[in-house]
């Protein structure tokens, strides 16, 4: 029962060799070094087909889209449903054998990994990357380059249950205290897991002025770490006080935090819009607000943007293009996808539309967000990160500030 | 010779010839296939794949090998070519970063290096086409018309334009969007020189409607393989790790696949990162695996020995129960249980000890302690049902006669019973030792190998057993490495066989009884 890897590396073996076979990695003199062969598909052969992978969490998106885009330009698309868990390693994996898609949905921070392994191709926005708000464009730019466009955004907000609170405070502290004075079951919930979740705990840390990576002048992540330090050691200690008084617990995942809002035991939960459609599908009255400060400085939460990405391989880039740049920027398009799927647009235009209270409110917090990192080194921060704000706030680590000083070492050792 | 198959067209003669015209046609369709995207390997399987076919079911003399070619072919699909190509990735460098094979990694790092000049416009471009069917760019350049192609740069023509974008030039053919389709390949590598300086940058598109003006900042010199950067002149050279790299050390993404020799294999020893925790790692998967078999089997015995007196009530009931938890799926069970467990809300703490917050899961030694726990209550019903069977074929007169000679139960069990079990059991305990030496599902659902070390560079804890060590070194650490996930699942794999080996050569003197 060695499940995983062998399984994995054989099952991707037989995937690799069976449709390319390529064997050759040995470095061979390359002769061309744009070695996309045009024998493979004989002339006048070539489909008017787009292949796109989209998994299950985002089909819904693009359903009555693409069937509007087929049906104007004439071009026949096959959508390939993948189960989120797969789709960005199969894409790694099969871009390279010539059996990937030509497009590709998925989130923003899978470009690091996209780009590492050349994968994708980059994506010339031209006059209309004015029309995406400036945090959607952001994310998918990486050092000058941009490799995706986006339609969608998301990011967490403090939501409150109007029957139990009816002001928030200007702090984080306050609102704690505000909170206990409730006397409900929790002050307020902010979901951590046993696993951690840097994701939901950043608005914190980041008011303390301790950002994951430091951003360059036009928005994009550089490399430099930045959260260790002075600042990171005050969130650190912030992060063991508020385990200390219960307010954050491990055993406390999304599912309990949702639960525990919905049955009134907060006034207050941090959470996405994922969740809040099951506040107002049970008739809760709730408002969507920014999240206090805790630190001083504003509390921004990372904004995750859904977006399009070409396969650098692709047979059909051009009709990869028109769809993914040409056609997924128009106003058309964007509302379709909105329709259908509920995501806040990244396109301002179909934003501006918004009549819904809570979409709005949301993407109101959203856009004072600041872009998720999407560079390769991510991957190595994430574990870690969360691991560590674990082990503070179980007080397991006794020193935070250390464990936290430890922490920022590992993963520079890693970057 | 007139009973000879070929002349006795039964109908089972023409159902295999039907069948095997068949598997032909769908061989050479395969290997025209294979031929078309020259993969060589493929190639040559099918080929000698089919030739067997064709001489096993053909030939007179080969009856055995009509009952093994399928069997055969099944063995070499799905056992011994996986087994060789895990064997091959773990002398590469397979993984994030070395995805693929160094003409793509080329094609990818220029592509990543073009930029649009800056504050160049947006032009409306026509695709055209000469009598030649070569492709050009047509745009409007400050008010003129200009045409150009890869080898002739741009250059005032005679043009219709409507609307900033050409729709008409002598000579060429303006393509439709279906006809620019039909070569988009080509349309969208196509580079237009802007003027004889290359400084100047090229047009190029990525939609054939708009085209934009890109300088390249590294150029690819095939003859020297070398990549150099146009603005500061540093030059990038390939290593023998599939890497372009500057004198600097500073690497250009991506890279590609090359071997590397036993460098996966030693790095789980010599990566001071890896080999600190490794050694605490193994001792602990060694414990884990006897202390799941030990416990399992005592379990089980005990039971199946209460449970073969005849003078428990309701045996077939308890039976039946008992192998309740043996039917449902492990890593679901381990799911559960690890909801069960929880410190805050589980069952077990919740309900059970009436909301005490025991860290089942969270505390180092409790951890391994819940894993061993829940690993009893998934094993313990296989240990019974064997042992059970093993006892039933015990013959009784054995029994009697130990009895007879005035030997209390505890001497029965221990001189007969147990001697008699061994025999069985063993190679089954032994089976079961290699199966929890490498239990991934358990640990990865019940504890995530959690508790973490604190402070260790690597995200691996208190109940991790190597392979799940190696699936967090190697593919949750940010980076996926298959090279080195494939040669240390073959290490684990040596390991379990040896340890297999030596224990079946020990049972061996159990039989002698």
């Amino acid at each position: 029962m060695q499940r995983s890897i062998p399984v994995a590396a054989t099952a991707l073996g037989l995937a690799l060799v069976l449709s390319a076979c390529g064997g050759s990695t040995t470095p061979e003199p390359t002769t061309e070094p744009t070695a996309t062969e045009t024998s493979a598909a004989p002339e006048g052969e070539a489909s008017n087909s787009l292949t796109i992978w989209v998994d299950e969490t985002r089909i819904n998106d693009f359903d009555d889209v693409i069937a509007t885009f087929e049906k104007e330009r004439s071009v026949k698309v096959e959508v390939v449903q993948k189960a989120s868990g797969d789709i960005r390693t199969e894409f790694v994996q099969q871009v390279p054998t010539g059996e990937g898609p030509d497009v590709i949905i998925g989130a923003h921070d899978w470009m690091g990994e996209f780009v590492t392994n050349g994968v994708v191709a980059p994506v010339e926005l031209g006059d209309k990357a004015a029309s995406f708000s400036t945090t959607s464009v952001q994310a998918f730019a990486y050092n000058g380059t941009n490799y995706g466009v986006p339609y969608a955004v998301e990011s967490i907000a403090l939501v409150r249950n109007n029957a139990i609170a009816a002001d928030t405070p200007a702090t984080f502290d306050e609102l704690i205290a505000q909170g206990q004075q409730a006397e409900t079951k929790y002050p307020v919930l902010l979901q951590v897991s046993a696993e951690g979740d840097a994701y939901h705990m950043y608005p914190l840390q980041i008011s303390f002025g301790a950002p994951v990576f430091t951003q360059a002048a036009d928005g994009s992540y550089t490399n430099e770490l930045a959260m260790g330090g002075e600042n990171g050691a005050r969130f650190a200690d912030y992060l063991k006080k508020l385990g200390a008084d219960k307010v954050l617990d491990s055993n406390i995942g999304g599912d309990q935090a949702k639960e525990a809002f919905l049955a009134g035991e907060s006034p207050y939960i941090v959470t996405g819009p994922w969740y809040a459609t099951a506040f107002t599908d049970a008739d809760m009255d709730i408002s969507v607000l920014e999240i206090p400060s805790a630190g001083g400085e504003p509390a921004q939460p990372f904004v995750g943007v859904q977006g399009a990405y070409i396969s650098s391989q692709s047979k059909n880039p051009l009709l990869a293009n028109e769809f993914v740049v040409n056609y997924l920027s128009t106003e058309a398009a964007a509302d379709t996808i909105y329709n259908s799927g509920g995501r806040i647009p990244a396109l301002q235009a179909s934003a501006d539309k918004i009549k819904d209270e809570v979409t709005r409110s949301f993407s109101e917090v959203a856009a004072k967000g600041v872009p998720m990192p999407s560079i390769p080194e991510m991957g190595a921060v994430w574990e870690f990160w969360g691991q560590t704000q674990v082990s503070i706030i179980n007080g397991t680590s006794a020193d935070a500030p250390a464990a936290w000083e430890a922490m920022v070492k590992n993963i520079e050792g890693k970057l | 010779m007139d009973n000879g198959r070929a002349r006795n067209f039964k109908a089972g003669f023409i159902a295999k010839l039907f069948l095997m015209a068949l598997l032909n046609a769908f061989g050479l369709y395969g290997l025209f296939s294979a031929w078309a995207v020259s993969s060589w390997g493929v190639f040559t399987g099918l080929a000698v794949g089919l030739i067997a076919a064709n001489w096993a079911y053909f030939s007179r003399r080969a009856i055995p090998a009509k009952y093994l070619y399928p069997g055969l072919i099944f063995l070499f699909v799905y056992q011994l070519f996986s087994m060789a190509y895990t064997g091959y990735v773990a002398f590469t460098n397979y993984g994030d970063g070395h995805n693929s094979t160094k003409s793509d990694a080329i094609s990818a790092i220029l592509s990543y290096n073009e930029v649009r000049l800056d504050g160049s416009p947006a032009f409306p471009v026509a695709v055209l086409e000469d009598g030649d069917k070569n492709l050009a760019f047509g745009i409007v350049r400050d008010g003129q018309p200009q045409v150009g192609t890869s080898d002739n740069p741009l250059a005032s023509v005679d043009a219709t334009v409507e609307n900033d974008r050409i729709t008409a030039v002598p000579g060429y053919t303006v393509l439709n969007f279906n006809q620019v389709v039909q070569r988009q390949q080509e349309v969208t590598e196509l580079r237009v020189p802007l003027s004889d300086d290359a400084k100047d940058g090229s047009l190029r598109t990525q939609d054939a409607s708009s085209a934009f003006v890109y300088s390249p900042i590294l150029e690819y010199d095939a003859s020297a393989d070398t990549m150099t950067n146009k603005e500061t002149g540093v030059v990038y050279t390939p290593n023998d790790r599939g890497n372009f790299v500057s004198d600097q050390g500073e690497k250009l993404t991506p890279g590609w696949r090359v071997l590397v020799g036993f460098e996966n294999f030693t790095s789980m020893f010599t990566d001071k990162a890896v080999s600190g925790p490794f050694f605490q790692i193994a001792v602990w998967t060694f414990a884990f695996a006897f202390l799941s078999v030990a416990t399992t089997f005592a379990l089980g015995l005990a039971l199946a020995l209460i449970f073969n007196d005849p003078r428990v009530r309701g045996r077939k009931f308890y039976r039946a129960m008992l192998i309740l938890p043996y039917a449902f799926p492990g890593f679901l069970s381990a799911l559960v249980w690890k909801g069960m467990l929880n410190e805050r809300f589980g069952f077990i703490n919740d309900v059970l000890l009436g909301g005490a917050s025991i860290p089942w899961l969270s505390d180092p030694w409790l951890a391994k302690f819940s894993v061993l726990a829940v690993n009893l209550w998934l094993g313990f019903p296989y240990m019974f049902l064997i042992c059970t069977g093993t006892l039933q074929s015990i013959p009784g007169d054995v029994l009697e006669a130990a009895k007879m000679d005035g030997a209390n139960p505890w001497r029965v069990l221990r001189s007969v019973i147990l001697p008699l079990l061994m025999i069985s059991t063993a190679p089954l305990l032994i089976a079961s030792f290699a199966f929890n030496f490498n239990n991934f599902s358990l640990i990865y659902m019940l504890t995530g190998g959690g508790p973490n070390f604190a402070g260790s560079p690597l995200l691996v804890g208190s109940t991790d057993i190597l392979i799940s060590m190696v699936y967090s070194v190697a593919f949750e650490s940010g980076v996926k490495q298959y090279g080195l996930a494939s040669a240390v699942s073959i290490l684990i794999f040596i390991a379990v066989g040896l340890i297999s080996w030596i224990g079946f050569r020990r049972t061996r003197s159990l039989e002698e009884l």
